[in-house]
């Protein structure tokens, strides 16, 4: 079975410094993986080569077994390839369901009825239980709730990949149980990468996890093969290492 | 509804003016235009009246040498400047801010000496002239009280109105908003970003290009300020004046200034320059958002 994504050989270097070293990586369909890793490891520098905001030095991407190296980012998004962002990146001046909307509309194409489209971004708000706020401006909404709203943005385009940067970054600990529980609830044929700090909601979330060290992938494995290895324990878990 | 009442009580109220009221209507189609390309679809751009000027000189020489029918003639000009505007935007729009500006200022100035250098089929510095203009479907005469004329700028006018609202509540219209506000998202939602600027830049042109043959054809002359820094600058402080980004900016923008500028020109001929200076420092220093700015704030308290 073809990988929902693949990475073969991925490099970036700035300069003499390498970001990204011959990464290779998989992504199964219906995966529930994590990307772990210290500050500075180069996740989110990964996740931009996945989805085109950066160009790599070298190596192949492909999506659903498509070559997508040369792909734009806005081409690889309407392929299914949808990301979040670690700080909040939205339409602030738009109201949650404009935001919502605008997905939808790249996603069904600009000549479908706006009622249809409103429908849809309504559908997708209730889901994510934001049906309440959809005519909140953006930026009068709680951190949370933006977070939230980044979640449907990207889940408004149906996406088969999903890449989710520290999504609960910057919400209150109480708070993120939501975001975490919407996480739980995404469909089951989507494949999901999520990036995340927090090990308590890696741990809860994954089923695999690769853990990422200064732009190289150190290992992978299931959750209990990660919280097992010495050197994970040495570079990243420390005193936090689950049994 | 206000401004077509006005459009229309303007008919009576200055029946006396009309060639002027004509002028006034045209410069809010004008800036109309650039409130889609600046306001909406925010590409940074004084070099505007590239399009105004195409649209007066193709529906000019269209009338000259073609056909003096007017509105094939207003077809001809918002081709010609939609035409333009695909072959300008296609360098333009790759780049952006200060960079944006001053390619849109290159660009204008290159059309305006271009237009100087063909004078045989310009006028060059004297001007396009003998522009002869049928009747309106063969029935309504241009008359030198200019009533028609007026009748049909208020018309068209109305026509780019009604088609850039619909246009601007369509999805269309509300991607060039979120391009606007975060273009890094349209693209990770995949909106194609390159050519909704451009499909956007290129109506914006041929909506100034017609505005220019209503010019052109009211006026029945096309002189080289059509293309000038001068044109371009002033649209930009016009839709600045009335409220960017709202459509209706234009409307009051172009009126205000433009009867502004008119009485301040007979009251005070040396210094008129200096009171609309003056009147614009005040706009940008304690009227952000323009008049219509202004008036949102007053409405609130």
């Amino acid at each position: 079975m073809t990988a929902a994504l693949e990475a073969i050989g991925l490099s970036k270097q700035f300069g003499a410094i390498g970001v990204a070293n011959d990464i290779h990586f998989s992504l199964e369909r219906g995966a529930r993986q994590a990307l772990i890793g210290p500050n500075g490891a180069g996740k989110t520098t990964f996740v931009n080569l996945l989805t085109g905001l950066i160009v790599p030095s070298a190596g192949r991407i492909l999506l659903n077994g498509d070559d997508i190296t040369r792909t734009g980012q806005a081409a690889r998004a309407r392929r299914g390839l949808a990301r979040t962002f670690q700080i909040n990146n939205l339409f602030p001046a738009l109201s949650v369901l404009e935001n919502v909307r605008l997905a939808v509309a790249e996603h069904r194409g600009l000549f479908t009825a706006r009622r249809a489209l409103i429908e849809e971004a309504h559908a997708t708000l209730s889901r994510l239980g934001l049906h309440d706020d959809a005519s909140t401006v953006v930026r009068q909404l709680p951190y949370g709730k933006q977070r939230l709203v980044e979640i449907a943005i990207a889940l408004a385009a149906e996406p088969s990949v999903l890449l989710l940067d520290e999504p609960a970054a910057g919400v209150p600990g109480g708070e993120s149980g939501i975001i975490f529980d919407v996480i739980e609830q995404l469909a089951a044929g989507m494949a999901v990468l999520m990036i995340e700090h927090d090990m308590d909601l890696v741990f809860r979330f994954a089923r695999r996890i690769t853990v990422l060290v200064r732009g190289s992938i150190l290992v992978e494995g299931t959750p209990a093969e990660i919280a097992a290895d010495s050197r994970v324990r040495e570079v990243y878990l420390g005193t936090r290492a689950h049994d | 509804m206000i401004p077509w009442i006005a459009g229309l009580g303007g008919y009576f109220a200055f029946s006396d003016q009309l060639p002027f009221a004509s002028q006034i209507l045209i410069t809010i189609l004008f800036a109309l235009s650039l409130d889609l390309v600046l306001g909406f679809a925010g590409i940074i751009t004084l070099g505007h009246a590239a399009f105004y000027g195409t649209g007066a000189y193709a529906a000019g020489i269209y009338a000259v040498h073609v056909s003096h029918d007017p509105l094939s003639g207003l077809v001809v000009a918002g081709g010609a400047a939609a035409l333009v505007g695909v072959l300008s935007g296609l360098v333009i729009l790759r780049t952006h801010g200060l960079t944006q500006l001053m390619l849109t200022l290159a660009f204008a100035t290159l059309l305006a000496e271009a237009a100087n250098k063909a004078s045989f089929i310009t006028g060059g510095n004297d001007g396009l002239q003998g522009i002869e203009i049928d009747p309106i479907v063969g029935l309504f005469r241009f008359d030198m009280f200019g009533r028609t004329g007026y009748l049909y700028c208020l018309i068209v006018l109305f026509c780019g109105w009604l088609s850039l609202r619909v246009l601007l509540a369509s999805p269309f219209g509300q991607s060039l908003v979120g391009i606007r506000e975060n273009v890094t998202r349209m693209r990770a939602i995949g909106a194609p970003v390159a050519g909704r600027l451009l499909i956007a830049y290129s109506i914006g042109a041929a909506l100034a290009g017609i505005a220019g043959g209503l010019l052109a054809q009211t006026t029945q002359f096309v002189g080289q300020s059509v293309l000038s820094f001068e044109r371009s600058g002033e649209i930009v402080i016009i839709l600045v004046f009335g409220g960017i980004g709202r459509i209706y900016g234009a409307f009051i923008g172009a009126a205000v200034y433009m009867i502004a500028q008119d009485q301040l020109a007979k009251s005070d001929p040396e210094f008129w320059n200096f009171w609309i200076g003056a009147i614009l420092v005040l706009t940008v220093l304690f009227a952000r958002g323009g008049i219509l700015g202004l008036i949102d704030r007053w409405r609130r308290r």
